[in-house]
């Protein structure tokens, strides 16, 4: 393992002082002058049409500054997907639209001077409701004289890509490597079986909040808890038709995002306001709003089937997904395509087939949410995996060990399953899978714990499962960062790249620390801002170590070349001579310190600013691999799964920060824990959320929680930064089917769909008849 | 309407918009802006201030009920220069990630360290349960608590 003095240490984050101390940072807390507060009439109904509306009434309420409904703003389609150019999810949202597509989906806004008075007037707005039939089920989007939810000329695909509106579809792929046909025939066993994975929500506990007002020069400063800044600019300038020139967006501090914030959600409508207002507008969503009108995990049905040799060989697997959108396509085709190509490349096997549809229905959008598509798709194959290794007899822990992918080889599914094209293909540079599995495997005690007959009312039972993800989209993503030097030998580093609470600003100062050999301490952090920080496409898809670690590194040693280019003129002494340490450069003829360098680089002699910047764009997205185990107790009574311990181990490459790294899996895994059990949208028969607050949609708090362990296992990536690979969004795919599995280990019941409630568990104990 | 009491150690008067106002809607708007709104509906604690040592949501309370009476927020707990023992153990142990829950974090382990010096886990698990964290897991957040606790404490022997 290679010795680092920046890397691999537990810095305090940049931000950590501000922080604690709660100084103003985040979108409510800027002091805008003249700023006015925006409210948005929902749909009450899951489809219809706008027959009238009527805004006279609230536009004549004292303290009322504009109404807008879809007759006020262009009408141009847009994704509200924050994804890279051209985006792999269909144009099909407009800012406002005289179709309403499920309950909550916007039908007017009011700009007011207090947001009582702009409640008051959405009560004053008169509309006339066409009422159509709605869809609520997906399997019902596709068939034949289903409503059409995308019946408006406008909608399309930006790219070459399946796409039928018309019959509810909103993506398709297929895909086959080898032949599963084949693979079926030469198997021992097949098995094959259905598995429901639920709709939920990120609940950030910072809504979406966003601040539109424009400058002395007349320019657009969005102000706006983003995940992805530069494409917000991109795409408001698109659904505004106003040019990216005159727009400016900020992130501040946001919190917390885990996907919800990868949309393009309020600042397109916060800026149609701002227009039609010509003053400083405000919206920022409830925690009903954020429920009802934001983003959640798609739900999927997954018909997954396996053949497998009497030894453990697997012949073939066919997988095939019917993802639910909801009434918008937001990353409908890749949180699909995520969901093959995150999982399937994760055990050997030749003969491997990926089929998913997604689908519209009438229901709260999907959208992006930590895991991606990988947390539907690991329930499935976890669980099936757990079946065929208990129905065949084999050892799972050493079943994984032998089966799963490793260092020097490759899928041909990676090249298959890509982001809106064809995939890249790579072989795995660092794989610390099977130490993760025997590690996490001694912690939880699994030989001691597994298949042990369980008696009583309270029954214990152990679970686990493998894990992969990917760091960056490759051959897509690009970050890029700017380095400048200060007198006193310290340094600005300005980053497109995308804080949202996980640390990345801290990681990616102690990247430039290490190569500049200096204190983190001395690199003061910027980033976020499309006027003053270098593009970066933004926080998704576990990127920003890999990705834009990278383009600082390059930055970094750009800058490094150039201050002992003064060094070498400083001290008249070859460059080879020189070297970097402890923010020195030691020559033969005598040492320099970085203060002396920056004085004389701008006072002196050939002056000029040390400066530099560069980009990094990734070929692969090394996996981190990860293995999860949990002991759960199953109240036979109540049917209430309890998680007794639960332990990740990780293999994330260099862990940069490794108090971060363990705080992202600990997050990612209560987080998922919670979802598996608890976390749940009930909808009325109309499609109607009935549970849009967390007294009934329950996420975890300290009273639920167990014990958890992180075990991060160290491996080199060698194409990465020091060594790094990604690990925010791994973790969240562990508890569901680890969960499921334990209370298989304990009870003896197979649970098909998530989440795992007590009706649930108490209705198959009945079912089959288990005493 | 003007009610008084002591904000961060400081006596102050405030005018009150409506006699129905909250306390969180009365400390943003006076610049305690380090007073987090995540529901307003007191189920998320990301609003907890001290009111008499006692934490409480902000969001469901009446500001006016804070008259004569003592208030705490982050801003009065320890700056950049000279941090509480609570906030530079949070820092420490990596118990803040995105910081939006942290303030009320830090003043419901403030109200329970106040009370009870030593606490187990179960009773800080117990103190916390009111404020929700969507990023950490928890985990980091009881070792700062358990961090503080100990330096507390052995500052108390001393």
């Amino acid at each position: 393992m290679k010795k680092f003095n920046q890397v691999g240490k537990n810095k305090i984050k940049v931000d950590g002082y501000s922080l604690v101390t709660g100084r103003p940072m985040f979108v409510a807390d800027y002091n805008i002058p003249n700023l006015h507060w925006a409210k948005i009439l929902y749909s009450p109904y899951a489809h219809a049409i706008i027959e009238d509306i009527d805004t006279v009434e609230a536009l004549n309420l004292p303290g009322v500054k504009t109404v807008i409904t879809y007759k006020d703003v262009p009408r141009i389609p847009f994704t509200t997907a924050g994804q890279g150019a051209p985006e792999p999810s269909p144009y099909d949202s407009f800012i406002l639209d005289k179709k309403v597509r499920y309950v909550g989906d916007r039908v007017a806004a009011v700009v007011a001077q207090t947001e009582e008075i702009a409640q008051q007037a959405l009560e004053l707005i008169k509309v006339k409701y066409k009422i159509l039939e709605p869809i609520l089920d997906p399997r019902d989007s596709l068939k034949k004289d289903a409503p059409i939810i995308h019946d408006e000329k406008e909608a399309h695909m930006p790219l070459p890509l399946e796409y039928y509106p018309k019959k509810n579809i909103c993506a398709h792929v297929n895909t086959e490597v080898g032949s599963v046909d084949k693979g079926f025939n030469e198997s021992d066993f097949i098995f094959e079986h259905e598995y429901e994975i639920h709709l939920a929500q990120h609940t950030p506990i910072e809504t979406h909040i966003t601040t539109v007002y424009f400058d002395s020069y007349g320019r657009m400063i969005i102000l706006t808890s983003t995940q992805v800044p530069f494409h917000v600019r991109r795409i408001v300038s698109r659904a505004l038709n106003i040019p990216v020139q005159k727009i400016r967006v900020i992130k501040p501090r946001i919190g917390g995002g885990f996907g919800a914030k990868q949309e393009v959600l309020l600042e397109p409508l916060v800026a149609a306001l701002a227009l039609k207002s010509g003053i400083p507008v405000c919206l920022k969503y409830t925690r009903k709003e954020e429920f009802i009108s934001s983003r959640c995990r798609h739900p999927q049905i997954i018909k997954f089937k396996t053949g497998i040799k009497k030894d453990g060989t697997i012949t073939a697997m066919d997988m095939n997904v019917i993802m639910n959108a909801g009434a918008y396509g937001t990353h409908g085709l890749t949180v699909l395509t995520n969901t093959g190509s995150k999982i399937l490349p994760l055990v050997k096997c030749n003969n491997v087939r990926f089929e998913g549809t997604t689908v519209y229905t009438n229901l709260p959008v999907g959208g992006a949410y930590r895991g991606y598509g990988a947390t539907e798709g690991y329930f499935a194959f976890g669980v099936q995996m757990d079946e065929m290794a208990r129905k065949i007899g084999v050892d799972i822990i050493k079943w994984y060990k032998k089966i799963h992918i490793k260092e020097g080889e490759t899928s041909p599914l990676f090249a298959k399953l890509g982001e809106g094209k064809e995939g890249v293909e790579q072989n795995i540079t660092s794989c610390g899978l099977s130490k993760c599995i025997d590690l996490a495997a001694k912690e939880i005690g699994w030989y001691k714990k597994y298949n042990k007959k369980q008696f009583g009312r309270y029954r214990r039972g152990v679970g686990m499962t493998i894990l992969m993800q990917g760091s960056a989209i490759p051959e897509i993503d690009m970050g890029s960062a700017f380095i400048k030097m200060n007198e006193d030998g310290s340094f600005n580093l300005l980053i497109g790249a995308t804080d949202l609470g996980t640390g990345s600003d801290t990681i990616l100062a102690q990247c430039a620390a290490e190569v500049l050999c200096v204190p983190t301490e001395k690199i003061v952090v910027y980033s976020s801002d499309t006027d003053f920080t270098p593009f970066d496409v933004g926080a998704y898809a576990s990127s920003t170590t890999y990705l834009s670690g990278q383009a600082v590194i390059k930055t970094a040693q750009k800058v490094k070349d150039q201050i002992l280019k003064v060094a070498s003129e400083m001290l008249n002494e070859n460059i080879k001579n020189l070297v970097i340490k402890n923010e020195k450069v030691i020559g033969k003829k005598g040492n320099l310190s970085f203060n002396e360098i920056a004085m004389y680089s701008m006072y002196t002699k050939n002056q000029f600013q040390i400066m530099a910047t560069d980009s990094a764009i990734v070929h692969k997205s090394p996996p981190p691999f990860s293995a999860h185990f949990a002991e759960v107790e199953v109240d036979f009574l109540t049917g209430k799964v309890r998680v007794i311990k639960y332990v990740a181990a990780v293999d994330c490459g260099t862990a940069i920060n490794p108090i971060f790294a363990q705080g992202q899996t600990e997050g990612a895994v209560l987080n998922g824990i919670s979802y598996a059990l608890t976390e749940r949208y009930i909808f009325n028969k109309n499609g109607k959320m009935l549970n849009p607050n967390f007294d009934y949609y329950k996420i975890f708090s300290t009273a639920d929680l167990p014990e958890l362990k992180t075990i991060l296992v160290p491996t080199y990536e060698p194409t990465g930064p020091f060594g790094a690979k990604s690990i925010s969004e791994i973790g969240i795919n562990g508890p569901c089917p680890v969960i499921a599995n334990a209370i298989y280990d304990a009870t003896g019941i197979r649970l098909y769909s998530t989440p795992f409630t007590p009706e649930k568990v108490l209705q198959e104990i009945k079912k089959n008849n288990i005493k | 309407m003007k009610i008084q009491f002591v904000i961060n150690n400081q006596n102050k008067e405030f005018e009150l918009k409506s006699e129905t106002e909250i306390l969180l809607d009365l400390l943003r708007r006076y610049g305690y802006v380090s007073v987090k709104e995540g529901c307003r509906e007191g189920q998320c604690g990301a609003c907890i201030v001290l009111v008499d040592g006692k934490a409480i949501n902000s969001c469901l309370y009446p500001a006016f009920r804070a008259n004569n009476k003592t208030v705490l927020t982050l801003e009065g707990l320890g700056q950049e220069n000279g941090l509480d023992v609570i906030q530079k153990s949070f820092l420490e142990a990596g118990a803040v990630q995105c910081g939006y829950c942290t303030p009320g974090m830090i003043l419901s382990t403030k109200a329970l360290l106040d009370k009870n010096p030593s606490p187990t886990e179960d009773e800080i698990k117990v103190a916390l349960e009111g404020n929700l964290c969507r990023c950490t897991g928890y985990i980091k957040i009881l070792d700062a608590v358990k961090l503080a606790a100990k330096r507390i404490y052995k500052k108390l022997k001393v």
